[in-house]
């Protein structure tokens, strides 16, 4: 009987204590959280608040979406410090469909008789012969086809 | 040693530019717009100093030169011959006229980054490529 009634002051201290101190971080983690989600794309960042530090996590788009939660986690009140280890998305490459690459390459190397150049899943096949002063033109004007990669076996003379 | 590493001097040089920089599967994308062709010039010097064949086949650089505008006049730079002007953008399209190397030319629209709708001053009206083309 006595043990029970310790018990239970014990749990209803803790309770007081969790209660008194918890509330605080969890509204600004709350207030953090909710802040972040109105923005646009920035769903998925969470933050765990100690004691008025809050750390966030998550997925940012890009660098100016994170450098924005930082700004908006410390403008909450009772905000003391901001550690930021959200991480940048690495958003696909983008690659040209086949058969734009074919045109592109076709048109890129009208001006270079000596050149052949295959297209295969986005990666282009240069060869034949080329002279070096020429091969930089050719490679910018296959690299701005937006290929997945450019495979150079061209002789250079 | 890794692609960051390999290529730390322009990967240094493009972020400062503004460019975005990314790796997917062993191949880094570098990709742009920049303010002046001189920009996209110091890129493609520093790629061809660590890598002077572009053989290594771990790069895709695609740096646009956004100092054009529609309306304004582009310069001709062709090596010594007439730039073609096509009745659509694609060197299968037939040619409807012809600008001198060193012609200077009314920029209409960027259709796409290889091809501009341009006219000169006799009045030809069509498609160029953009490669030979400079503001």
């Amino acid at each position: 009987m006595k043990l029970t009634r310790i018990l239970a002051s014990l749990i209803l201290a803790l309770t007081l204590f969790f209660v008194s101190c918890g509330p605080k971080d969890n509204d600004i983690k709350a207030s953090v959280e909710n802040l972040i989600q109105k923005e646009n794309n920035m769903t998925g960042i969470t933050a765990t608040v100690n004691d008025g530090v809050v750390t966030l996590s998550g997925e940012c788009e890009n660098e100016a979406d994170k450098a924005k939660c930082t700004e908006l986690a410390q403008s909450v009140k009772g905000v003391k410090s901001v550690t930021n280890n959200c991480t940048v998305m690495a958003m696909p490459v983008q690659v040209s469909p086949d058969d734009a690459l074919r045109q592109g390459v076709m048109d890129a190397t009208k001006d270079h008789p000596g050149v052949s150049a295959t297209v295969n899943g986005g990666v282009v096949t240069l060869t034949g012969n080329i002279s070096r002063n020429k091969l930089p033109m050719l490679m910018q004007s296959i690299n701005g086809l937006q290929p997945k990669q450019v495979l150079n076996q061209l002789t250079i003379k | 040693m890794s692609l960051q590493e390999k290529y730390k001097q322009l990967i240094d040089a493009a972020t400062t530019s503004g460019m975005n920089v990314r790796e997917q599967d062993n191949v880094l994308y570098i990709n742009g717009e920049a303010t002046n062709g001189a920009t996209k010039d110091n890129l493609w010097n520093i790629y061809g100093q660590i890598d002077p064949d572009f053989r290594a086949s771990d790069v895709v650089m695609d740096v646009n030169v956004n100092d054009t505008m529609a309306g304004s006049k582009v310069k001709v730079n062709t090596d010594k011959t007439n730039l073609n002007i096509r009745k659509g953008p694609g060197t299968d399209q037939p040619i409807v006229g012809k600008a001198a190397k060193d012609e200077m030319v009314t920029l209409i629209s960027k259709t796409n980054d290889q091809w501009w709708l341009v006219r000169t001053d006799a009045g030809e009206e069509g498609y160029a490529y953009a490669e030979y083309l400079e503001s």
